[in-house]
């Protein structure tokens, strides 16, 4: 179509409106650029880094960065997928990740976009960082051993929910997500299992209760086909797949 | 500066106090100050202040938690009644400050970031105070102590211990010099308090702001971004009310220029904001005061009212119908990454100072989503001169990308450490002639993300062009271990990361456990490579500037000096991460064995 705004991605012209960023305009065109922090219902936060992409010669995040015509975007070369890589693996050292062991296992896009960077192992020295459990909710548990602060439960609670359950305190290394009610715990919030912040974690960190291994391990989303082909978790009605 | 009579008493509840100052100010982002105010009076933010605040602000509890963890100076758990915190800056470190401080923790019976049991006093550390030429320094409730020895040390320890107030303490302890050794055009000028404010009212805005563009002014913080061009940015954007906000978030370590400025020079900087304001449309300015710098914030609001006294502030400058603007303070609280401009203007807001995206940028949707521009004190400060003596007085020094001048301070290993003002191009051999430095090892210009320069390159210059700085200038001379400094500069990363992102947060730390290995003799060849791989990829991932250059000590001495890690290294091509035997202490406690077979005994 003539007139048509395009940039390229990995050589590949994709179509863009103004106001798109690299993510919108090639998630739209069925690409797939790794992300974690990001889902298009959200305004973009650009934290994980994971989505990095050399635009032009300068390395930025996709979510973030505004198309721009004719620009030559590098998404998968050995450098960028080394980075993403490394992210990963930083991610992985940083919390308490123990796949075998967690109920959201095949369905988890932490696991499922390491696998598609070839994370093989955590490379780095693990930090085994205290984290606890809250499990005073009736129907949602969070374990903070497996958040790693895409923040996108504090965006969903905030800005669609209306209701400010989630929040960030401390700094650094030391920064982790706090729940607000008096005595921080979930169950003394006004949390509902119906509130979009229930449905977003793409991680294992916030789970419904009373349920289980509903669909064996194996058998889950990206047990069955790797999420650059099945996209996110919340394209995918998650709660059905865990 | 001796600390003015405080208000740190406890005869006022904290509910009626937190209604006290909200009366007024009751809007969101009124709660970094007014958390500040709280600290500072009640020496803790209590869980009864959080809730009132929340209430009286329209703020969840959790939000403020949030904030009050990202602000070193905050506290949700009560400290000390003296609350006092070494400056942990590399050259204080050459000073002798980490004896200092374990003696004073010592005379004192505490430990290092715990209160002691009669809660009377806490000591810790805190990233450089911006005292480097009169260290080491101290920070006690706030206020700045300089110049430190055994003495000084001793006293302070009998002062706590008998429990005077910090008020009475002597004023001698709260001098702070401004140590100025060499003057250029910015120092040395006699400009009359609103002749820049004149000009531009005789000349106006269209004529002065090309002046500003054709003196080639680039920002003083570093970045280097022609002053001009963002003003003007800001002026073309369309909107209802812009801002002015003046960087005053001096965090880089071994940087204390605008310390000096602000004590001797504050006029010209507030004329270079109003100026600015008149320029872009402005009608509101903010001066963001790091909380390290406490002791200027009475001066400078005295300077303030002198300036609306004298018609140069408020509404109708010099009689001028429709020229109104003024400018407020607002403390900083501990954060050295809200010294990039869009955490600052976050933190304006009241928030936790995490870097906003950009695009957009500032210039178009800054301080309340208005265009605002943020410049360095010093910008400023040559800004107002500019507009008195025109755009060629200032191209006539320096080089032709970098004109005019740019002030240093300079600490370490030299016989005058303080500010020198040089007009951009000078060398560092010749910087480092007249400071009286002898022996040198290296220079670490631009702070803790800067440069480490070895002395094949002292014939560089300071310049946009060549070497880039804020204004930092650290000296080592050949004693030093170079390695020391490559270590506080990590751990500092590690402490002033915001936390937002992937690669500046978890990066940091894993980057300081692999120079504290290589510090301690444990770490091999393959561990060097790794500090490589991970500064690059900060370098090359990471949100903003701190987590983009915090890798720049260890990967520019990983090039310039590599002895200095070479040496400490075990010729072994893995080590791991931990100690094999160390780690089996508990064991040995718990079954109290110490025999050999109790033992892992590695080859070295």
């Amino acid at each position: 179509m003539s007139g048509e705004k395009t940039f390229r991605l990995d050589g590949k012209p994709i179509a863009f409106s103004d106001g798109d960023t690299i993510m919108d305009a090639a998630l739209r065109a069925g690409e797939y650029i790794p992300h974690l922090c990001h889902n298009p219902e959200f305004t973009p936060h650009g934290s994980c880094r994971v989505c990095i992409v050399n635009a032009d010669g300068r390395q930025v995040s996709a979510c973030t960065q505004p198309a721009a015509e004719n620009m030559e975007v590098d998404n998968a070369s050995d450098s960028i997928m080394d980075q993403r890589r490394a992210l990963l693996q930083m991610l992985f050292v940083e919390g308490n990740h123990v796949c075998p062991g967690c109920e959201a296992s095949g369905a988890c896009q932490l696991q499922a976009v390491a696998y598609y960077v070839n994370m093989l192992s955590p490379h780095f020295t693990h930090f085994f960082p205290q984290r606890s459990v809250d499990a005073s909710h009736p129907d949602i548990a969070i374990d903070f051993n497996r958040c790693i602060l895409c923040e996108l439960c504090v965006r969903a609670s905030r800005d669609v929910d209306g209701k400010n359950v989630f929040a960030i305190d401390g700094r650094g290394i030391d920064s982790h997500l706090v729940i607000n009610s008096p005595s921080g715990k979930l169950g003394d919030s006004n949390f509902s299992a119906d509130d979009k912040a229930a449905h977003v974690c793409p991680v294992g960190a916030i789970l419904p209760k009373h349920r289980g291994y509903d669909k064996p391990i194996g058998e889950r989303l990206y047990d069955q086909q790797p999420i650059s082909i099945v996209g996110d978790l919340a394209a995918n009605e998650q709660d059905e797949e865990r | 500066m001796l600390p003015e009579q405080s208000n740190r008493t406890l005869n006022v509840s904290i509910g009626d106090y937190v209604s006290s100052i909200t009366a007024s100010a009751n809007s969101p982002g009124d709660l970094l100050q007014h958390l500040y105010d709280i600290q500072y009076r009640y020496s803790c933010i209590p869980g009864e202040a959080v809730t009132s605040l929340a209430a009286k602000l329209g703020l969840t509890e959790a939000h403020i938690h949030g904030v009050i963890g990202f602000y070193s100076f905050l506290h949700s758990m009560p400290r000390g009644q003296y609350d006092v915190l070494f400056s942990d800056s590399i050259t204080d470190h050459m000073l002798g400050s980490r004896e200092l401080m374990a003696r004073l923790c010592e005379k004192l019976g505490v430990a290092s970031g715990a209160p002691r049991p009669d809660g009377r006093v806490t000591i810790a550390a805190t990233s450089c105070t911006g005292m480097c030429d009169q260290g080491p320094a101290l920070l006690v409730n706030g206020w700045t102590i300089t110049q430190l020895d055994e003495s000084r040390i001793d006293s302070i320890a009998e002062l706590i211990e008998s429990r005077t107030a910090v008020e009475n303490w002597p004023a001698e302890f709260f001098q702070v010099e401004d140590n100025i050794r060499r003057k250029d055009i910015l120092l040395t000028d006699d400009t009359d308090d609103g002749d820049a404010l004149r000009a531009l009212i005789d000349r106006g805005a269209e004529v002065l702001l090309d002046q500003i563009e054709a003196s080639g002014l680039r920002g003083r913080g570093g970045a280097g971004f022609r002053t001009g061009l963002k003003w003007r940015f800001c002026k073309q954007t369309e909107a209802d009310q812009r801002y002015v906000v003046c960087n005053a978030d001096e965090g880089e370590p071994g940087t204390f220029k605008d310390r000096v400025l602000l004590n001797s020079y504050a006029n010209r900087v507030f004329e270079g904001m109003t100026l600015c304001a008149g320029l872009i449309g402005a009608s509101k300015g903010y001066l963001y005061l790091r909380g390290e710098y406490r002791y200027l914030r009475e001066p400078l609001e005295r300077v303030l009212q002198q300036r609306r006294e004298a018609g140069l502030l408020g509404s109708n400058i010099l009689g001028t119908a429709g020229f109104g603007f003024d400018i407020e303070i607002h403390m900083g609280a501990g954060a050295y990454i809200c010294g990039e401009e869009s955490s600052l203007i976050e933190s304006l807001e009241g928030k936790r100072g995490i870097p906003r995206k950009r695009p957009p940028f500032p210039v178009s949707n800054g301080y309340m989503d208005k265009p605002t521009v943020v410049n360095n004190v010093e910008t400023f400060m040559a800004a107002a001169l500019i507009a008195v003596h025109g755009a060629d007085w200032f191209r006539a020094v320096g080089t032709d990308e970098s004109s005019g001048t740019k002030l240093l301070s300079i600490s370490g290993d030299c016989e005058r450490p303080g500010i020198y003002e040089y007009p951009f191009g000078v060398s560092i051999n010749d910087i480092l002639k007249d400071c009286g430095a002898a022996d040198t090892q290296a220079v670490q210009v631009a702070g803790a993300a800067g440069f480490t320069i070895p002395p094949s390159e002292f014939d560089r210059s300071i310049a946009f062009e060549d070497i880039s700085t804020g204004g930092s200038f650290m000296i080592f001379d050949q004693h030093r271990n170079m390695l020391d400094m490559v270590q506080n500069f990590a751990h500092f990363f590690v402490h002033e990361s915001c936390g937002f992102c992937t690669p500046c947060r978890v990066g940091s730390s894993l980057m300081r456990d692999l120079v504290d290995k290589v510090h301690s003799g444990h770490a091999g060849e393959y561990d060097l490579g790794e500090m490589r791989n991970i500064g690059a990829l900060m370098r090359g991932s990471s949100h903003c500037g701190l987590g983009t250059t915090a890798a720049n000590p260890v990967l520019d001495t990983l090039d310039k000096f590599p002895h200095i890690y070479e040496q400490r290294l075990k010729h072994t091509g893995y080590e791991p991460a931990f100690d094999l035997d160390a780690a089996l202490q508990d064991a040995r406690d718990i079954t109290g064995r110490d025999d050999d077979g109790a033992h892992i005994r590695t080859e070295s």
